[in-house]
C-alpha cells in the first residue's frame, strides 16, 4: 500500500510540472479517472461515450475524439489512440486550466496558441494542417445537430460564409486563378484573435472532491 | 475655403444669439415650469368672467385673440424640451468643445445659467421635481439601458457586480454616515444637531453611484466592456440597496429606537425589494413577450407594447416600494430575446430608436434641471459639512473599491488590474437620484443643508471627475472597447466553445458554470421558446439566427451603397441568360426555370411600381426605402450576372477542374449578390456567395464535373417549391417576420 501510494506520489509530481495542476487537482481528476474507467489502468472511447450528461452535447463525438487524438499530447505525433492513460487525460484536461494571471504578453500569447491549437485539432479532422470546406462543414453541422428541422442548405451557407470570412480577412486579394484550399493554423489564429480565447477557455477545476457534492465553488 | 469659414461662425453666433433670445422669452412665460399646478384654474375662471361680460356689450367680432392660458401647460414642456433638445444640438455644432467636455456638464452649466437668467428677470426657477423625475425623467434612461443590456459579459460577471452593488454601496453609506457623524460632533462644526440616524440617512443618499451619470460619461469614453459593464451594472444593482436603505433610515430618523429586530427586518426587507422587483419585471417580461407573438396583424402598435409593459412594470414596482430599477432591468432583458424574434424589422428599429430619444431627452432635461435647481434651491452652505462629504465620498470609493478587489480576485478567473480597479473607483459618479432622494427628505431642518452637500458632490463628480476621466483613460492606456464586426466565425466559436467547454466539465464530473447556463439554454430551447415565440422561428437555432440577421444587415449595407450601374429592361437582362447554351462556360440554367424566374421577377417589378403610397396610419406600405431595396437588387443582379458572364467568357474552358471547393450554380434572383468591388472573381472558390436576406440560399452543391449545366437538371423540382419559401423568407426581412405561409399581397400591405 506504502509502495504504491510513493509511486503515485511520484507520478503527480511528475504531472504536477507537466501540466500546470496543483496536486489537489491532480488527485481529483485521477479519482474521476478511475471512475470513468471502472478502476481500470486507461479508458477506452466507450467508457467516455456513456456519461450521461454527453448526451445532449451536440459535439459530443468531437470532444470525445480529442481525448484520443494524439496531436493533443504536445508530443509532436498525429493519428488517434485506442485507449488513453491518466497521464493522457491529465494532459488534455491541462488544455482548460485558467490562465495564471497576471499574464505578460508573451505569456498571453503562448496560452492561447495552445488553446487554439486545440479547436484547430478538433476541427481538422484530417490531421493534414489545414481546415478544409468540408471538415468546417462539419463543424457547423455537428453544432446544430440538435436542433430540430435541420436544413442543409443553411449549414452549407454558414460554412461557406465563414470560410469566404476567413479568406477575405486573411488573403484579401486574391487573384482569379487561385482558390482558397483551407484554414491554416494562422489564418485560425488570427480570426479569432478578438474572442480573448485564453480568459475564455477554461473551466474550473475543483481543489475539493466535489464528485459528491454536487456543487463547484473553489477554482484553482 | 476660407471664405465660408466666417460664414459659419457667423452663423454660429447668430445661432447661440438667438438660442439665448429664446430661453428668456420662454422663462419669462414660464412661471413654474416644473409643472407645479398653479393658478390656472383662477385665470381660466377669471378669464370666462371677462367674456360673458364681454358679451354684453357688443364688440367686433375678434379675428385675432390671444388665449395662452388653455395650452400654457403643454407649451412650456415643449417649449422646454425643444430648447434641451437645441442646446444639446448646439454643443455638437461646436467644433472642439464635445470631445473636452462631456455631455453633461455642458448641461448643468446650461441649467445655470438658465437658472441665473430666470432669477435676475425676478421670477422663481422651479426645482427638478421629484415626482417628475421618479415617474417620467427616469424610466426611460433605465429602460433604455436594461433593454440593450449586454447579457453576455453581465451574466459572466454578476457575482462581481452583485459584490460592487450591495457589499459596496453597504460599506459606503455606512463608513459616510459614521464618519459624518463623527465630523458633526467636532466643536466648531456648528453641526451638533445633526443626529446618528440622519447621518446615516445621509450616508445612504449619497452612496450610490448614479447610472444616468455613468451613462452620460462612460459612453463618451468607448472604454472596454468589461469596466463598462462593471460600473454601469454597479450603478443599476445599488438602487434596491438604496432604496432599503433610504426607507429604513428615513423610518429610523423618526423611530426613538433601533432594535436588533430592526436591523433584520431591514436585511429581510433588502431581499424582498430586490427580489420582488426582479420577479415584478420578471412577470411583466413574459406578458410583453408573450403578447408580441400575436401581433403579426398589428405591426404599428408593436413598439407600444414593450415601451407599455415596461413602464407598468416599473409602477408596478414603486406601488409595493419594489425597486422600480430591477423591475424595468428585469423586464428588458427578459422581453427582448423574444420579443425581437417576433416583431418585424421596423418596429425593432422603431423600438431601438425611440427608446434612444426618449432617454436622450430625459438625460438631457434631468442635467439642465439640475442647474436650474441648484441655483433655485434654498442652500444652507456649511464648509466642514460639505467638504468632509466630498473627502469621505472619494475616500470610502477608493477604500471600498480596493478592499472588495482584492477578495474578488480570489475568485475571479480574469482578475482586475490597478489600472481597472483605478477606472472603477473613478467611475462612481453621483447624479441626479441622489438629489431627487435629497430632495425628498421631509425633515426641513437638515434638508438645505444635505441639499446642498448632495448639489456640490454631483457637481464635483460630474464635472471633475467626468472632465478628467478622458484624459486619464488615455493615460492610463485602459483598454478601449474593440468594435465588432459580427464574424460569423466568432459566433461559431463561441457556441462551439460553449458546448465544448460543457462537455468538458461532463468529463470532469462537475456541474459548473457551464452546466447550468447550459440546463437554461436547454430549458429555454424545449419550452419557454415554444411559448413566447410566433411560428417557425421559436424552433430556430441561435446560430442561424445570428447568421440570418447578418445577411441582413450585410444586405442593408449593400442597399445602401448601392450600385451606380443603371436597371436596364428586366427583359432584356433575363434575355441574357438565355444565351447560355450557345456560349461556353456560362452557369447555364435550365429554360423552365428561367422562365420562372423571369415571372417572378416582373411580377415584382409591377409591384414595385404599382404599389400605393399610403399615408394611412393603419397600414404602413413598403416605403420608399424598400423600394429602393427591390429595384437596388435589381440592379446588383444585373451587375452581377454581366461580370460572372464576363468572367466565365475570358476563362479558358481547361479551367473548369477546380477541386470541388465550391462552385456557383445561378440562383433565384432573390439573393443579394456580394462581392467585393474589386474586379475579378476571386477563384471560383468561395467568391460570389449570395447574401440572401433570411432566405435560404439556392446553391447547388459542385460535383466535380466541369458541365454545369447538366448539373442543374436534376435540380429542377426542388427550386419551384424552394422559389415559394424564399419569397415568403424574403418579404420577412423587409415587411414582417411572421407566420410562413403569409400571402404575397398581405404582406406589402400589413406594416
Amino acid at each position: 500500500m506504502g509502495a504504491s501510494q510513493a509511486r503515485y506520489q511520484q507520478e503527480y509530481h511528475d504531472l504536477v510540472d507537466k501540466s500546470g495542476f496543483s496536486l489537489e487537482q491532480i488527485k481529483n481528476l485521477h479519482y474521476r479517472f478511475h471512475q470513468l474507467s471502472g478502476n481500470n489502468e486507461t479508458i477506452s472511447k466507450g467508457n467516455l461515450d456513456i456519461i450521461p450528461a454527453l448526451e445532449d452535447n451536440p459535439i459530443k463525438s468531437q470532444i470525445i475524439d480529442a481525448f484520443f487524438d494524439k496531436r493533443n499530447q504536445r508530443q509532436n505525433e498525429t493519428g488517434s489512440c485506442e485507449e488513453i492513460g491518466f497521464e493522457q487525460f491529465v494532459m488534455v484536461m491541462s488544455h482548460f486550466r485558467p490562465p495564471p494571471s497576471p499574464m505578460t504578453d508573451a505569456e498571453k500569447e503562448a496560452v492561447r496558441s495552445l488553446k487554439l491549437r486545440f479547436l484547430f485539432n478538433m476541427h481538422d479532422t484530417g490531421s493534414d494542417g489545414t481546415i478544409t470546406l468540408e471538415e468546417y462543414r462539419k463543424v457547423v453541422e455537428e453544432l446544430l445537430s440538435k436542433s430540430e428541422h435541420m436544413e442543409e442548405e443553411v449549414t452549407k451557407d454558414i460554412a461557406d460564409a465563414a470560410m469566404l470570412e476567413v479568406a477575405s480577412t486573411n488573403v484579401p486579394h486574391m487573384g482569379p486563378d487561385e482558390f482558397y484550399e483551407g484554414i491554416t493554423f494562422e489564418h485560425f489564429q488570427q480570426i479569432l484573435k478578438d474572442l480573448e480565447i485564453e480568459s475564455r477557455m477554461h473551466i474550473r477545476f475543483l481543489d475539493v472532491d466535489t464528485t459528491t457534492m454536487h456543487c463547484g465553488k473553489f477554482s484553482s | 475655403m476660407s471664405a465660408p469659414r466666417p460664414a459659419r461662425r457667423s452663423l454660429r453666433v447668430r445661432l447661440s444669439g438667438l438660442l439665448c433670445a429664446l430661453w428668456i422669452l420662454s422663462a419669462a412665460a414660464s412661471r413654474d415650469v416644473a409643472l407645479r399646478s398653479n393658478d390656472t384654474t383662477g385665470n381660466s375662471t377669471r378669464g370666462s368672467r371677462e367674456d360673458v361680460h364681454q358679451q354684453n356689450r357688443h364688440k367686433t367680432f375678434p379675428v385675432l385673440s390671444f388665449k395662452y392660458e388653455h395650452v400654457r401647460k403643454p407649451f412650456e414642456i415643449s417649449i422646454w424640451i425643444l430648447l434641451a433638445l437645441l442646446m444639446k444640438l448646439g454643443f455638437h455644432i461646436i467644433p472642439r468643445l464635445s470631445s473636452i467636455v462631456p455631455e453633461s456638464c455642458l448641461l448643468i452649466f446650461v441649467g445655470l445659467l438658465i437658472g441665473g437668467i430666470i432669477k435676475a428677470i425676478g421670477e422663481e426657477p422651479s426645482v427638478l421635481d421629484s415626482q417628475l423625475f421618479f415617474l417620467y425623467l427616469l424610466p426611460p434612461i433605465i429602460l433604455d439601458a436594461g433593454y440593450f443590456l449586454p447579457i453576455r459579459p453581465f451574466t459572466e460577471n454578476l457575482g462581481t457586480i452583485l459584490v460592487f452593488a450591495v457589499v459596496g454601496t453597504l460599506w459606503n453609506a455606512f463608513f459616510i454616515g459614521g464618519t459624518m457623524y463623527g465630523v458633526c460632533r467636532i466643536e466648531g462644526a456648528q453641526l451638533a444637531s445633526v443626529d446618528l440616524m440622519s447621518c446615516l440617512l445621509f450616508g445612504s443618499i449619497i452612496s450610490a453611484v448614479d447610472p444616468v451619470a455613468v451613462l452620460a460619461v462612460f459612453e463618451e469614453i468607448h472604454i472596454n466592456e468589461l469596466l463598462h459593464i462593471l460600473v454601469f451594472g454597479e450603478s443599476l444593482l445599488n438602487d434596491a440597496v438604496t432604496v432599503v436603505l433610504y426607507h429604513l433610515f428615513e423610518e429610523f430618523s423618526h423611530a426613538d429606537t433601533v432594535t436588533v429586530a430592526d436591523a433584520l427586518l431591514g436585511v429581510v426587507c433588502f431581499l424582498v425589494v430586490a427580489l420582488g422587483g426582479i420577479m415584478v419585471g420578471a412577470i411583466y417580461g413574459v406578458l410583453g413577450a408573450f403578447t408580441s407573438r400575436f401581433t403579426s396583424h398589428t405591426r404599428v402598435i408593436e413598439p407600444l407594447f414593450v415601451f407599455l409593459y415596461s413602464y407598468m412594470a416599473y409602477l408596478s414596482a414603486e406601488v409595493f416600494h419594489l425597486s422600480g430599477i430591477m423591475s424595468l432591468i428585469a423586464c428588458g432583458v427578459i422581453m427582448r430575446p423574444y420579443v425581437e424574434a417576433n416583431v418585424s424589422h421596423k418596429s425593432y428599429t422603431t423600438i431601438k430608436y425611440f427608446l434612444k430619444m426618449l432617454s436622450s431627452v430625459s438625460e438631457t432635461l434631468i442635467f439642465i434641471f439640475l442647474g436650474v435647481s441648484t441655483v433655485a434651491g434654498p442652500h444652507a452652505w456649511n464648509w466642514t459639512f460639505v467638504v468632509f462629504t466630498i473627502i469621505l465620498c472619494l475616500v470610502s470609493r477608493v477604500l471600498g473599491v480596493i478592499g472588495l478587489t482584492y477578495v474578488l480576485n480570489k475568485f475571479r478567473i480574469v482578475k482586475l488590474t490597478k489600472k481597472d480597479q483605478f477606472i472603477i473607483a473613478y467611475g462612481g459618479l453621483r447624479g441626479a437620484i441622489a438629489f431627487s432622494l435629497g430632495y425628498l427628505l421631509t425633515d426641513s431642518r437638515m434638508k438645505n443643508m444635505f441639499v446642498t452637500a448632495i448639489i456640490t458632490v454631483i457637481f464635483f463628480t460630474v464635472f471633475v471627475q467626468g472632465m478628467t476621466i478622458r484624459p486619464l483613460v488615455d493615460l492610463l492606456a485602459v483598454k478601449k472597447k474593440k468594435e465588432s464586426k459580427g464574424s460569423i466565425n466568432e459566433e461559431i466559436h463561441t457556441q462551439f466553445m460553449d458546448h465544448l467547454l460543457t462537455g468538458i466539465e461532463d468529463v470532469c464530473g462537475h456541474y459548473g458554470h457551464h452546466h447550468w447556463k447550459d440546463k437554461l439554454n436547454r430549458f429555454n430551447k424545449a419550452y419557454v421558446k415554444r411559448w413566447l415565440i410566433a411560428g417557425e422561428r421559436s424552433t430556430e437555432p441561435q446560430l442561424i439566427s445570428f447568421y440570418n440577421k447578418m445577411e441582413m444587415k450585410q444586405a442593408m449595407m449593400l442597399v445602401e451603397s448601392g450600385s451606380a450601374a443603371k436597371l436596364p429592361a428586366l427583359v432584356s437582362s433575363v434575355s441574357m441568360q438565355n444565351q447560355g447554351p450557345g456560349r461556353r462556360a456560362i452557369p447555364s440554367i435550365s429554360k423552365s426555370r428561367e422562365e420562372e424566374i423571369r415571372k417572378i421577377l416582373r411580377a415584382n417589378l409591377q409591384k414595385t411600381r404599382q404599389r400605393l403610397r399610403s399615408y394611412n396610419r393603419h397600414d404602413l406600405m413598403m416605403d420608399r426605402f424598400e423600394d429602393n431595396i427591390s429595384e437596388i437588387r435589381f440592379r446588383r443582379q444585373r451587375v452581377e450576372m454581366e461580370r460572372r458572364m464576363s468572367h466565365y467568357l475570358t476563362v479558358p474552358a481547361n479551367r473548369q477542374e477546380t477541386p470541388p471547393v465550391r462552385k456557383v450554380c445561378f440562383d433565384s434572383e432573390h439573393k443579394v449578390y456580394t462581392y467585393d468591388d474589386d474586379e475579378s472573381l476571386r477563384g471560383r472558390t468561395v467568391q460570389l456567395h449570395p447574401r440572401a436576406p433570411d432566405a435560404v440560399a439556392l446553391l447547388r452543391e459542385p460535383s466535380q464535373r466541369p458541365d454545369h449545366r447538366s448539373r442543374a437538371e436534376p435540380r429542377e423540382t426542388e427550386p419551384d417549391d424552394q422559389e415559394e419559401q424564399d419569397q415568403m423568407k424574403l418579404l420577412r426581412c423587409f415587411s414582417d417576420p411572421g407566420p410562413d405561409k403569409e400571402d404575397e399581397d398581405g404582406s406589402f400591405l400589413s406594416g
